[in-house]
């Protein structure tokens, strides 16, 4: 990836609130995150970590109310997109900025063909005519690796199986050739096979277009196969940021260590149990004053009581927000000790 | 879908068959006598051979076969003949009337008009009223006018036809005068005063009865509205850059009306039924008026005929509910 490039997104202290009728839920607090042309940004976090909500926030996509968009910027190609009328948004929204969600088994209207939910962007953004767009969709359907294309635009969602449903909808969110491509959580709600088939055409495309991507996901092996560069969120906010190899080896925030060793291995000896995360993520009713982690952080002290701890740099394009010190290359596999 | 069609009508003769046997027998079963109408000084005697001129003496499954070949074949072969000057029906006896011994269908089409032009026109206005008022009232659920929407249709749902219909007529028609306060069938539109008089006649029984159809058809495509405004799909359409009239207009309404249509096409036969309580109360004579008087003067073939009449339509239009669901919602396929 061209490293130093301008970023193609710059995304600078977003806080999205939503209204509840028990008041407000600070969802987002003061995300920023910059995404390089070309290049694939992992964010991961447990469910309620705000990772969706941040991506919806970005373009619009969050129902207002009962969101909220309190404040930040968020720099797309020069416009902050936050102060940009939703014409404007709409017009960027499937041409510049594509989507896949989560459940291709419900994210497709169930009542028009495939063609004409492929077709609909490319006719409104790139203004072609029937046969053109069309033309177009039966290319992007052979590009995702639909057989028979050309018969198969012709079929309802229901005909499709839902690996077969995704391609479709990232041949959807690809059709206007995107410079941001946002994945959220694109192959959870598909079994393992099918999600390695999904992940290798993400790279496979990637490659091909050159488009930088979003990839949602809270599946740390789906991030060490495909990402570049992580994102970490906890509690609303981004507790910690780094290339991928240095991430998975050099973690420094006790969530993403704790996040780490959640995870199986393969390899090595067997462990008693699965390592778990004690307790709930906090719903924040508002802004943090103080670390969102700390009541399930084995190394909290009286300073992540007082403060919200600040991303500060760790190492090269590594940062994190914590005050503790992580002994640096140190095994995942710690003794849990509470730090005085 | 053609044979499913094709199958569906082959399974509704039966099922007609037996719903006309079933009326047949209840209103054989049912107390009352044709004659009970007759002044008392007729001798019973005389009563009695007016009884078996009516074909009463005969046994119950005679007069049903009989009832069946007029309707069924006497019926519409005197509609040829009319239509072509031919005379296969020449000799055969129709269903007749026992209340004023003209046959049933003349009659029947005579108050067809009236029927289907106040409570047809009001069926048509409140859908049309209800499918904008639903899809607003769901797009902005809870905005003042989703509020008045649902308290609007709540009365209108809710306050029977015979109150709304007669407080009308004392507001409008007794204490305003801006109405008629009956309808006057023998009215003839031939001028443009005339028309307007017709409108005038015509305003209070439409706007009661629109606005019951209206009521109860608004609170479904709102319901209807606000379950698919929540799905994914609509916000893969947002995602895509559509604009929020094609997001709900193409997207969500198209998905909303599938179980409207078939709402919408099951309260068709209503109309026919006519609006009974309505038209009694504006004195409309329509085909629900046809039918109380029926009964009350125990004129038999008339409510025979009537009934089965409506049981034939409700056949026919749920068969067209089902079929145009599959027109629909393409994840139905009846082949």
């Amino acid at each position: 990836m061209p490293d130093g490039a301008a970023p193609v997104l710059d995304v600078r202290d977003l806080k999205t609130v939503f209204h509840t009728r028990s008041g407000e839920v600070h969802a987002v607090n003061a995300v920023s995150f910059a995404l390089k042309p070309g290049e694939l940004l992992g964010v991961v976090g447990e469910s309620g970590s705000g990772k969706s909500v941040t991506m919806m926030s970005l373009i619009g996509l969050l129902p207002t109310p009962p969101a909220e968009l309190r404040g930040g910027q968020v720099l797309f190609d020069g416009e902050d997109l936050l102060k940009v009328p939703d014409k404007r948004l709409r017009a960027l929204r499937g041409k510049r900025i594509g989507f896949v969600f989560q459940d291709p088994m419900t994210s497709l209207n169930p009542v028009f063909t495939v063609g004409f939910q492929i077709m609909e962007p490319l006719r409104k953004h790139m203004g072609m005519t029937k046969d053109q767009a069309r033309k177009r969709a039966q290319e992007l359907l052979e590009l995702v690796g639909i057989p028979d294309a050309a018969r198969r635009l012709k079929d309802f969602p229901h005909q499709f199986s839902g690996g077969m449903r995704q391609r479709v909808m990232i041949a959807i969110a690809l059709a206007c050739d995107p410079d941001v491509l946002i994945a959220d959580e694109p192959t959870t709600a598909l079994d393992v096979t099918i999600q390695a088939q999904i992940l290798e055409l993400m790279k496979e495309l990637r490659e091909r277009l050159g488009m930088a991507v979003i990839w949602i996901t809270h599946d740390l092996g789906v991030i060490a196969e495909i990402a570049d560069r992580v994102l970490v969120m906890y509690g609303g906010q981004v507790v910690e940021q780094a290339p991928v190899a240095e991430l998975f080896g050099n973690p420094q925030h006790p969530y993403t260590r704790a996040l780490l060793q959640t995870v199986p291995s393969l390899t090595g000896a067997r462990e008693e149990r699965l390592h778990v995360i004690e307790g709930q993520p906090p719903i924040l009713r508002a802004a943090p004053q103080s670390c969102p982690f700390r009541d399930r952080c084995t190394h909290a002290f009286d300073r992540c009581a007082r403060e919200n701890p600040a991303r500060r740099p760790v190492g090269p394009g590594h940062d994190a927000a914590c005050f503790w010190d992580a002994p640096a290359n140190r095994p995942h596999h710690e003794p849990k000790a509470a730090i005085p | 879908m053609f044979t499913y069609t094709v199958r569906r009508l082959l399974l509704a003769i039966p099922t007609l068959l037996f719903i006309s046997l079933i009326i047949f027998l209840l209103l054989d079963l049912a107390p009352g006598d044709p004659t009970a109408q007759l002044p008392l000084t007729i001798p019973p005697e005389v009563r009695e051979k007016i009884r078996e001129s009516l074909g009463l003496g005969q046994p119950v499954y005679v007069r049903y076969l009989l009832w069946l070949k007029q309707f069924l074949v006497a019926e519409p072969l005197h509609v040829f003949d009319t239509m072509f000057g031919t005379g296969f029906a020449d000799g055969m006896q129709r269903v007749i009337s026992w209340q004023t011994r003209s046959p049933v269908a003349d009659i029947i089409a005579q108050r067809m008009p009236q029927t289907l032009w106040v409570v047809g026109l009001s069926y048509v206005i409140g859908t049309l009223i209800a499918l904008p008022i639903g899809i607003i009232s769901a797009y902005r659920q809870y905005s003042w006018f989703d509020q008045i929407g649902a308290l609007v249709s709540m009365i209108g749902y809710s306050v029977p036809t015979f109150f709304t219909g007669v407080l009308l007529i004392v507001v409008f028609a007794v204490n305003l005068g801006w109405f008629p306060s009956i309808y006057d069938t023998t009215h003839v539109v031939d001028s443009w005063d005339a028309f307007v008089f017709q409108v005038r006649q015509m305003a209070m029984p439409v706007f009661v009865l629109a606005l019951y159809n209206a009521a109860q058809i608004s609170r479904f495509m709102r319901a209807s509205m606000l379950d698919n405004l929540a799905q994914d799909y609509v916000r893969t359409a947002r995602a895509k850059g559509m604009s929020e009239k094609v997001v709900v207009l193409l997207h969500v309404l198209r998905n909303s009306m599938i179980p409207v249509v078939t709402v919408i096409a099951l309260g068709v036969p209503t109309i026919f039924g006519g609006a009974i309580i309505t038209e009694q109360v504006f004195k409309v004579n329509g085909l629900g008026q046809l039918l109380i008087t029926a009964i009350y003067a125990n004129d038999i073939p008339m409510v025979q005929t009537l009934t089965f009449i409506f049981a034939v339509l409700i056949v026919l239009f749920n068969l067209i509910a089902d079929v145009l669901y599959g027109m629909l919602d393409p994840r139905i396929r009846y082949d």
